[in-house]
């Protein structure tokens, strides 16, 4: 049964329209890789929509994020700009950080979004520090740290999660677990049934929910956050979820079955949001056809602006290793 | 007023601290303990723990929050106890820290200051005497500064707190209780600038951290042989000052290399390729030299320990036979 909690009937439009445009945006994205248009690799979350969505619209505009290679979703949920993005995965001097990061990077500082790491984990410590300096700077922000079931057997998580704690710091870990590591899978590599279970060794909230449920991640968040906004520490959250596509485009599918993933999909967030809405008489099929037409368009307009965008200058690059005095964030 | 290198190091952390409540320190046992070095001791008193933050051991994440609270406007100094032990950190500082600005487009300035004891001497053994300047200096996007007296310490470290970028401050185990001249007025040695310590005629001599102390006594007892040494110090060894090392060498014309590290990969041989790729390499009259540790773990016995690296007799006799022409005798 869905829990409607105080929310007004837009922001749970605006939450379905998000997850229907992150899935739009990599549906979209993919195409341009098959077409040559993006290199190197990307990592699509399609499947995994409800978590970024329930856990970004659970947190305040000025709490921040760190994510992660699998971080398309977590960008668009804080309120990314698709053309920006777009332009980025084409290597685009209009891209967000100038088409120098590329799919694994994209981050905008303004929207409180402390970038996504390419190395599973790294980004769990330094979501840590920067609530720390909230911490110090006595502010009412809190981290959203989010990262998956492979980072959870990284010492840095641990480590991490126990200096959260003995500081009680005002962040939130969440744990996107879709299942795989890769390839690995959390049946083989981790030995509890719930990761969330991990929480317990720090004396720390842990909690498992469907990450299939936007609502869910909404509330549990919601919960989680307000803990650490009030000081009453960090709390560890494990969203169960599952990405229908490979992990990078590498990724054969040798792992599992077709079986499992037609499974997965019989849980799809954006189906049974959709269906949910309608049965709560939110929606009905002409107000899901404008969404889908209007991202449609949205996604045609950015991958344009992108195709369109100038290649930064090479000469250009060098001022961002290094800041001068002054300048910059 | 006539101060320790450990004392300058620590009047440099107070005063910035005093000035500026944004800086921190953050390490292992710094608190009560005043640190493996008594660095900061005394320091808890007047900044009490929220600014002298005593940490888990747990190296590779307290290096990350670190970078997370500078991201966050915060100007962390992070204490690691020996030099050693930034293998742990070394995905923090080389994947995060140094790559976070240029990957996101200049979004992000990372003013993270790492400051840790290197070097042999102590009789310690091979896992807390290793130079570590070279692991760093392939990696753009960092700083590395390496003060070889009070003074340096004392000013190249508040340079050092108010960069807005990744500093990796190497101090010196032997040169702690070295005692020199610090002016009681607030002043800055500033990063990227080499110091000629003393001018010379005959050679130039080029040594980093405790071999410029070595250096100045062996250019003593060349001077009683009647050779005049010219001898810098490049204080910031990433990035060089190759401007002052190249008119030195043009103007004295051969060019002896000190540094404690091994010689595979270590400072020399950047130095080394610097000058020979410049127009100095022209005035030369003799090939380039240098002397460096030896390729061997620092071994533990006190005798060896100090065969495996230059000391003051190496360096006088290695300058006479660089000045007698006795090149490969």
């Amino acid at each position: 049964m869905i829990k409607l909690l105080d929310l007004d009937q837009n922001i749970l439009i605006e939450m379905l329209r998000k997850m229907i445009m992150i899935r739009a945006f990599e549906e979209e994205s993919e195409k341009l890789f098959m077409k040559g248009l993006v290199h190197g690799t990307m990592h699509l979350s399609e499947g995994e929509e409800a978590v970024a969505v329930g856990a970004v619209f659970a947190i305040k505009k000025t709490d921040y994020i760190t994510s992660t290679h699998r971080g398309h979703g977590h960008m668009i949920a804080k309120g990314g700009d698709l053309k920006k993005m777009f332009a980025e995965f084409l290597g685009k001097d209009t891209g967000y950080c100038h088409g120098l990061g590329g799919s694994m990077h994209i981050a905008d500082s303004n929207l409180f979004h402390l970038g996504a790491t390419g190395v599973v984990a790294a980004g769990i410590p330094i979501a840590t520090g920067a609530a720390l300096a909230l911490q110090m700077q006595e502010k009412n922000s809190i981290v959203l740290s989010f990262f998956g079931d492979g980072a959870a057997n990284e010492g840095i998580f641990f480590e991490s999660l126990n200096m959260a704690k003995i500081w009680e710091l005002p962040i939130v870990f969440i744990c996107e677990n879709n299942m795989y590591a890769m390839s690995a899978s959390v049946k083989k590599f981790i030995p509890t049934i719930n990761i969330s279970e991990r929480a317990k060794a720090f004396d720390m909230p842990g909690i498992t929910i469907d990450g299939m449920d936007v609502m869910a991640v909404y509330e549990s968040v919601k919960e989680a956050s307000e803990r650490a906004r009030t000081g009453n520490g960090p709390t560890l959250i494990e969203a169960k979820t599952y990405r229908y596509k490979g992990h990078s485009k590498s990724d054969l599918n040798l792992y599992r079955t077709k079986e499992e993933i037609e499974e997965w999909k019989k849980k799809d967030p954006i189906e049974n949001f959709i269906s949910k809405l309608k049965q709560l008489n939110i929606i009905d099929d002409e107000i899901v056809k404008n969404i889908y037409d209007k991202i449609d368009r949205e996604i045609k307009e950015a991958v344009n602006f992108a195709l369109n965008s100038p290649e930064p200058k090479f000469e250009e690059i060098f001022k961002y290793v290094y800041s001068e005095k002054g300048e910059g964030k | 007023m006539i101060v320790t290198y450990k004392d300058a190091i620590k009047q440099a952390m107070i005063e910035k601290m005093r000035e500026d409540p944004r800086v921190f320190i953050i390490g292992e046992d710094i608190g009560v303990y005043g640190g493996a070095f008594g660095v900061t001791m005394g320091m808890l008193e007047e900044f009490g723990p929220n600014r002298i933050i005593d940490t888990p051991m747990s190296e590779a994440s307290f290096t990350g929050v670190a970078l997370g609270a500078a991201l966050m406007d915060m100007r962390p100094i992070l204490e690691i106890m020996f030099a050693d032990f930034l293998t742990f950190s070394a995905d923090q500082i080389i994947n995060q820290a140094a790559k976070i600005r240029f990957m996101t487009g200049g979004q992000f300035k990372v003013p993270l200051l790492v400051r840790a004891p290197q070097g042999s001497g102590p009789g310690a053994a091979a896992q807390h005497s290793q130079n570590v300047e070279a692991w760093f200096l392939n990696i753009p996007g960092l700083k590395i500064v390496a003060p070889s007296n009070p003074y340096d310490a004392k000013g190249l470290l508040k340079s050092a707190i108010e960069d807005d970028n990744t500093v990796i401050f190497l101090e010196h185990k032997l040169l702690y209780s070295i005692k020199g001249n610090v002016p009681e007025e607030d002043y800055r040695v500033p990063i990227e600038k080499a110091n000629i310590v003393a001018e010379g005629k005959d050679i130039t001599i080029i040594a980093t951290s405790i071999e410029v102390q070595r250096s100045i006594e062996a250019a003593n007892i060349l001077k009683e042989k009647s050779i005049s040494v010219e001898l810098i110090d490049p204080r910031t060894i990433k990035p060089l000052d190759v401007e002052t090392i190249v008119d030195s060498v043009k103007k004295t014309h051969q060019l002896l290399i000190v540094h404690e590290g091994c010689k595979d990969g270590g400072i020399g041989a950047e130095i080394a390729s610097r000058i020979a790729e410049s127009e100095a390499f022209l005035y030369l009259d003799a090939p380039i030299f240098r002397l460096s540790g030896y390729d061997i773990p620092i071994p533990y016995n006190m005798n060896l320990e100090k065969k495996a690296t230059p000391q003051v007799e190496d360096i006088v006799k290695k300058v006479e036979k660089i000045i007698k022409g006795e090149w490969y005798a």
